[in-house]
């Protein structure tokens, strides 16, 4: 029974992370139809320049946290502005594959400067610090404030998409860009503003990873489940990602716990591959029939 | 004159005397090179012969059908292990066991193809990228592929011919590069490859038409598979070990690259991108090395970034390449080398 819940806590706090992952890749989608692969990469960087300026040039950790965000916001702006605008009548297959040279160059950038080896964020809470949760579990405050996090953003996600105006033009932009045009809607500054959240949610997920794993490849692993966590829940729906990523944390924890370590790994793309086979519009997508 | 009154005439291979002349002389240019050039040179050579299968197979899959894969490297890694297990484990002759792992490959292009039936663009892209990821840890935990410690190449006999050293790799690789660039190329002028360029264009329509989408897909994957398991079990004899760790994420985006860079849906832009990038990454992998350029990198990594790190220049190479191209020449080297064709053609208007 303890293991069941100590599993089941840690499948929790696994679940959190990627949710995060997802739900920032689920923003972009939603609003543009790209899938960011960059998405990892751009939370990396920003984990480093926070690594950067805690450790080499001993800024506080508030002043230091503001301007990791407000850097990252702004990574997210250029990114859409600098780049993704460019294309000329850019198809799917085209954005995505400008993504993936962004994901290169940021992953060069920060390996470049940082070396391959593995790094220690100074963080307000140490990584190692536990707190008895029930007789026997234990749970690391790290992990509980990824829990807290992840919730709170979910939350202001929500309320933001239903209630605020900007919002529910996001919204407008996703299911009719032309109409939005015509509406009054500027969508380019809608997109722009899309991927600066994003990019914000991104970098809240890699400085909650890192103090516990740094290094250039820390994202992979989390941006892959968020991946994952995305597609099970229909690419398009945030609560749909959330639930999808605490299923796929939970199920692999499971999985290597009680079947096998060593597959562990091949467990989310296997609940991928299963999942898009069965029911390839997601958990919560609505169906969608192309039209000609 | 230069007018065509038959489909035919089209899509021939060669259209006339010229191109019938340039290919005799890459043939002559070809089959002198080894003699006239070094041991690194042949290498190189070798390299890139590897990388056109590939960018043939990647091409036909994402350039003609429209299909994006990003678990290439994961066909590569099939297909060389294949070929050491088969030799080594079922002592299977050299010229067996090659296409025998192509078949393994095209086995696996063929499941993957079954989900990605109802599966596009970034849903495909994502269970392609599983799928790559998922098989290089597989192979490792496998004791019979040699797990994590990897396979060394078991002697590479072809009857009585023993390949040795690169220069024998390179008679064998060349022509047969040769041979699956015609096939490829005589591939996309049949009815199957105008099926691929159907469901690429407009799927639907391609379906109204007849195109049976579930046969073509599948084949797509299947032939794109099979082309790439081929290079893998090459390449394992020229890198003589094979690891899982070899054939990574990064391996599968390098192929992608090549493809784009290129040219997406031409022969001759695989073959252009291949080599191109295969020289760059040879050429990246000692980067301080270069003229010039190299002291200068040396002076800029000291001051702002860090000396070990440097190696890694050539994922912003590989990732600006990606980027740029895709914002200015959609249509990589192929289209850039029709513009100019076109311009000096039509000089003077």
């Amino acid at each position: 029974m303890t293991d069941f819940l100590l599993v089941l806590a840690s499948g929790i706090t696994a679940g959190s992370s990627y949710a995060l992952m997802g739900l920032a890749m689920v923003i972009i989608y939603k609003t543009s139809g790209v899938v960011n692969f960059a998405q990892g990469e751009m939370g990396l960087i920003s984990a480093y320049i926070t690594f950067m300026m805690l450790d080499y040039y001993g800024f506080g950790y508030l002043a230091t946290f503001f301007w990791a965000f407000v850097f990252a916001l702004f990574l997210g702006a250029l990114m859409e502005f600098a780049i993704l605008r460019r294309a000329k009548d850019p198809s799917v297959l085209g954005l995505m594959i400008i993504t993936i040279g962004l994901e290169m160059i940021l992953l060069g950038l920060v390996s470049w400067k940082f070396g391959a080896d593995p790094k220690d964020m100074p963080f307000p809470i140490s990584p190692f610090e536990s707190i008895e949760l029930v007789e026997n579990i234990y749970i690391s405050v790290l992990e509980v404030l990824t829990i807290g996090v992840a919730t709170a953003v979910m939350l202001i996600l929500f309320l933001f998409f239903r209630f605020s105006k900007l919002g529910v033009a996001m919204k407008a932009v996703q299911q009719n860009p032309m109409a939005a045009k015509l509406m009054g809607i500027s969508t380019n500054r809608v997109l722009m503003i899309t991927w600066s959240i994003s990019s914000f949610v991104g970098a809240l997920a890699a400085l909650l990873i890192a103090p516990a794993n740094m290094g250039p490849f820390m994202m992979w692993d989390p941006l892959l489940k968020g991946f994952a966590a995305a597609v099970m829940g229909g690419m398009t729906s945030l609560g749909g990602a959330v639930v999808g990523a605490y299923i796929v944390g939970i199920i692999e924890n499971f999985f290597g716990t009680f079947i096998s370590i060593e597959f562990k790994s091949v467990v989310a793309f296997s609940i991928i591959v299963i999942m898009l086979c069965v029911k390839p519009s997601g958990l919560f997508g609505r169906h969608y029939v192309k039209k000609v | 004159m230069d007018m065509k009154r038959d489909y035919y005439e089209d899509i021939e291979l060669f259209p006339g005397w010229v191109e019938k002349f340039w290919f005799f002389l890459l043939l002559v240019f070809l089959g002198a090179f080894p003699f006239i050039s070094n041991n690194y040179l042949i290498y190189v050579a070798n390299f890139m012969a590897i990388n056109i299968i590939v960018a043939l197979g990647l091409n036909i899959l994402v350039g003609y059908t429209g299909q994006i894969s990003l678990g290439h490297a994961g066909f590569f890694a099939i297909g060389a292990f294949a070929t050491f297990t088969l030799m080594q484990k079922a002592s299977f002759p050299f010229l067996l066991a090659l296409p025998a792992a192509a078949l393994i490959s095209a086995i696996f292009g063929f499941l993957i193809a079954l989900p990605a039936l109802r599966l596009e663009g970034p849903y495909l892209a994502i269970a392609t990228l599983g799928f790559g990821l998922t098989i290089t840890q597989v192979i490792g935990m496998i004791d019979l592929f040699g797990g994590r410690t990897g396979l060394h190449a078991p002697e590479l006999l072809i009857g009585p011919w023993e390949l040795k050293t690169d220069l024998d790799l390179y008679f064998l690789l060349v022509p047969l590069t040769i041979g699956l660039i015609i096939i490829a190329r005589n591939l996309t002028r049949t009815r199957v490859g105008r099926a691929f360029i159907a469901i690429r264009d407009a799927e639907i329509a391609a379906e109204t038409m007849g195109v049976n989408l579930i046969f073509y897909k599948t084949l797509a994957f299947a032939i794109s598979a099979f082309y790439t398991g081929l290079a893998g079990g090459l390449y394992a004899f020229v890198l003589r070990f094979i690891e899982p760790e070899i054939f990574g994420l990064y391996m599968s985006i390098v192929f992608l690259t090549m493809v784009v860079v290129g040219g997406l849906g031409s022969i001759f832009g695989s073959i252009a991108g291949a080599m191109l990038l295969s020289w760059l990454d040879l050429e990246l992998r000692n980067i301080l090395d270069i003229p010039y350029l190299g002291n200068w990198l040396k002076d800029l990594s000291r001051e702002y970034f860090s000396i070990t790190g440097v190696s890694n220049i050539q994922y912003i190479v590989f990732g600006g390449i990606l980027v740029l191209i895709m914002l200015f020449e959609p249509h990589g080297i192929y289209g850039f080398w029709i513009r100019t064709k076109k311009y000096w053609k039509t000089w003077p208007f």
